[in-house]
């Protein structure tokens, strides 16, 4: 039974990781960068979720719902800002190191805004745990929450992209920007949408993530964060069911391996994965291998 | 042409070293009138370290134009396999500066294989890929040096990964590596001369890298690698060579880092990825692909925050906004048109024109 709840702790940890992957894979597929700020926008978004609840006493719903909001517009102010007027620079590490940079300068906001102690976050579900098998296995609420939300928010983005006329616009911008433009699409504009619902999809991984470990600092985006560009890479960067497939195998194997190896080198078992996917399928499970052309 | 080209890159080598040397003296003139404060005192050895990081680091990311953010691994590296001989060789070799030469190229050593070892699959990706693997290794490294015992007894050494008890050692044995202590009681052996000889050291070895038809490679391969492939340079021999090389002046400044302190041990501030970041912005600060501004920026930024101690709250933040603007106003096409448009050299120049006529 020791096996089965770790499975489905895995899986909910991992979809944790896919909702937070979907944001890198959507800003690496249309914009073409690796947003190294993500992981702390999920932060800022749990921290805005937590002083709602906190200090203006506001419900569960509308306090996410706020924390969405400010990640939403936090993320298109990012991209205005810092990504922009980088777009199109010679060297590729320049929008690279503005991006560490934006992480830094997130992190250090908080740090004096919020303060370096570590904050508990309360729980944002409040329903009964699931109890099978006469008890053996007893699933959280949370846990399903998660999975669910993740499962909803996944197929709520196929539809997006497939049926609206934005998420065409998004398809075409990732295939090739500059036809994109020559055809009328508004490319500034569909990147920033796709910042836009990245950062809205980080607000809600914050909120998952730290009720689900509910200790809060400035620093508990970055590595979450770093894991999900690990996920993303793994599911093929740029792919919708692959984010979700990446996260949810980073998830597991992450707790397997903290639960069968070792709990100190679990993030080292992670990276170890990111490794080997790179160098033996560089282009991840569903990704395309894109030739280079001179 | 040829000659007078050599002389200017010779002149520029010597200001360069000139820098290093004078600092030297005047600190050293200045510690001994007795006015140089101990937080000064305690900042010249770290001010070696971080400009020979700094150096080592814009190899990779100026001149081979990769960027690593594992370069902290490296040093971890070094400072660990240093301070182990060190450990090891107290009473085999008491004299100490040849205990601590040797140190040092065991920590160049060790750091090398690392740099292989990681180069090999590394350096096939490129870019943002590249950037996130090194950042995964150096971050591996300081995990595993976490979970990392080593004990020494009559029967020679032992290893583990779990805890000190499963060493098996002998009653005369001693553990040297204690897992997330760290090695504590390394003789502090590191001076700010040493430094600036390590310093020096690794200024000449970057410095006539880059100059030399090896330097031109990496370079060409920076610049555009399918044509470096077409003119038949060999692309991993270069990367490789780049990236070895500055993983082993990353180990140097470890050994130089475990021998200023009296206890080592591997967390994310001295060896993680915020250092690795860190030493990024030394880079980015004095010019990506400048090895002398690397080195100002390095010793700047870490006397600065010290003497100005109220602003330390927000010196991290001051930095985070600064590694931004510099990308933007140095990176942007906007930014560089308008520079052009109104750079004092040009407004200058028509202004001179103007005279003429």
């Amino acid at each position: 039974m020791s096996f089965l709840s770790y499975l489905i702790n895995g899986i909910s940890l991992g979809s944790v990781y896919a909702i937070i992957a979907l944001g890198y894979t959507m800003v690496y597929g249309i914009a073409k960068m690796l947003n190294f700020a993500h992981g702390d926008v999920i932060m800022i978004g749990a921290y805005v979720t937590l002083t709602a609840m906190t200090s203006l006493m506001a419900p569960t719903i509308p306090a996410i719902l706020l924390a969405i909001v400010v990640c939403t517009v936090l993320g298109v102010v990012i991209e205005r800002v810092a990504y922009r007027p980088l777009r199109n620079a010679t060297s590729p590490l320049a929008v690279l190191i503005t991006a560490i940079g934006v992480s830094y300068l997130l992190q250090n906001i908080a740090l004096l805004v919020f303060g370096a102690n570590t904050k508990s976050f309360p729980s944002v579900v409040q329903l009964p745990a699931l109890s099978l098998a006469g008890g053996n296995l007893v699933i959280s609420s949370l846990t399903l929450v998660t999975i669910l939300a993740c499962i909803v928010i996944m197929i709520g983005l196929t539809l997006f992209i497939k049926k609206t006329k934005a998420g065409q616009a998004m398809l075409a911008v990732s295939e090739d920007r500059g036809a994109a433009q020559l055809m009328g699409i508004n490319v500034n504009g569909t990147i920033a949408l796709t910042f836009a619902i990245g950062s809205g999809l980080a607000a809600i991984a914050g909120v998952l993530l730290c009720s689900a470990y509910p200790s809060l600092t400035p620093y508990t985006g970055s590595m979450p964060g770093i894991k999900a560009f690990v996920a993303a890479v793994f599911g093929g960067i740029g792919s919708i069911p692959g984010a979700m497939i990446g996260g949810i195998l980073l998830g597991v194997i992450e707790i397997f391996g903290r639960a069968y190896i070792s709990s100190q080198m679990a993030d080292a078992i992670v990276f170890a994965v990111l490794i080997v996917v790179l160098l033996v399928k560089p282009a991840g499970l569903l990704g395309k291998k894109i030739q280079e052309k001179v | 042409m040829e000659k007078k080209r050599w002389n200017k890159t010779a002149k520029n080598n010597a200001v360069t070293y000139g820098i290093v040397i004078v600092f030297w003296i005047v600190m050293t003139l200045w510690r001994q009138s007795g006015n140089l404060s101990s937080l000064l005192q305690g900042l010249l050895v770290p001010v070696c370290i971080y400009a020979i990081m700094a150096v080592s680091l814009n190899l990779t990311v100026g001149i081979l134009g990769e960027l690593s953010l594992g370069h902290a691994g490296f040093m971890c590296v070094g400072a660990f396999a240093s301070a182990f001989f060190t450990q090891c060789m107290t009473e085999a070799i008491p004299f100490v500066p040849l205990r601590f030469a040797l140190a040092i190229i065991v920590a160049a050593l060790f750091a090398a294989v690392f740099g292989v070892i990681i180069g090999i699959p590394v350096l096939r990706l490129q870019g943002d890929y590249l950037a996130i693997v090194t950042l995964a290794f150096g971050e591996i490294i300081k995990n595993f040096v976490n979970i990392l015992y080593i004990g020494r007894d009559s029967r020679g050494l032992h290893f583990s990964i779990r805890d000190t008890l499963s060493l098996g050692l002998e009653e005369d044995g001693v553990v040297i590596i204690k897992g997330p202590q760290g090695i504590t009681g390394t003789s502090r052996d590191a001076t700010f001369t040493i430094g600036i000889i390590l310093l020096l050291i690794t200024l000449f070895i970057v410095l006539r890298l880059i100059q030399s038809r090896d330097g031109r490679a990496i370079k060409a391969i920076r610049d555009n690698q399918i044509a470096a492939e077409s003119v038949g340079i060999n692309i991993t021999k270069y990367k490789l060579m780049a990236f070895t090389i500055s993983a082993a002046l990353a180990g140097v400044a470890g050994a130089l880092y475990s021998h200023n302190l009296s206890s080592l041990t591997a967390t994310s501030q001295n060896f993680g990825y915020n250092m690795s970041i860190m030493i990024l912005v030394y880079v980015v600060l004095g010019g990506i692909g400048s090895i002398r501004g690397s080195m100002i920026a390095a010793a700047i930024l870490t006397v600065l925050p010290e003497l100005l101690r109220g602003l330390s709250d927000y010196r991290m933040l001051i930095y985070a906004i600064i590694l931004i603007v510099a990308m933007l106003l140095n990176w942007a096409p906007a930014a560089l048109a308008f520079r052009e448009k109104y750079s004092l050299k040009r407004l200058l120049g028509k202004n001179k024109a103007k005279g003429v006529e």
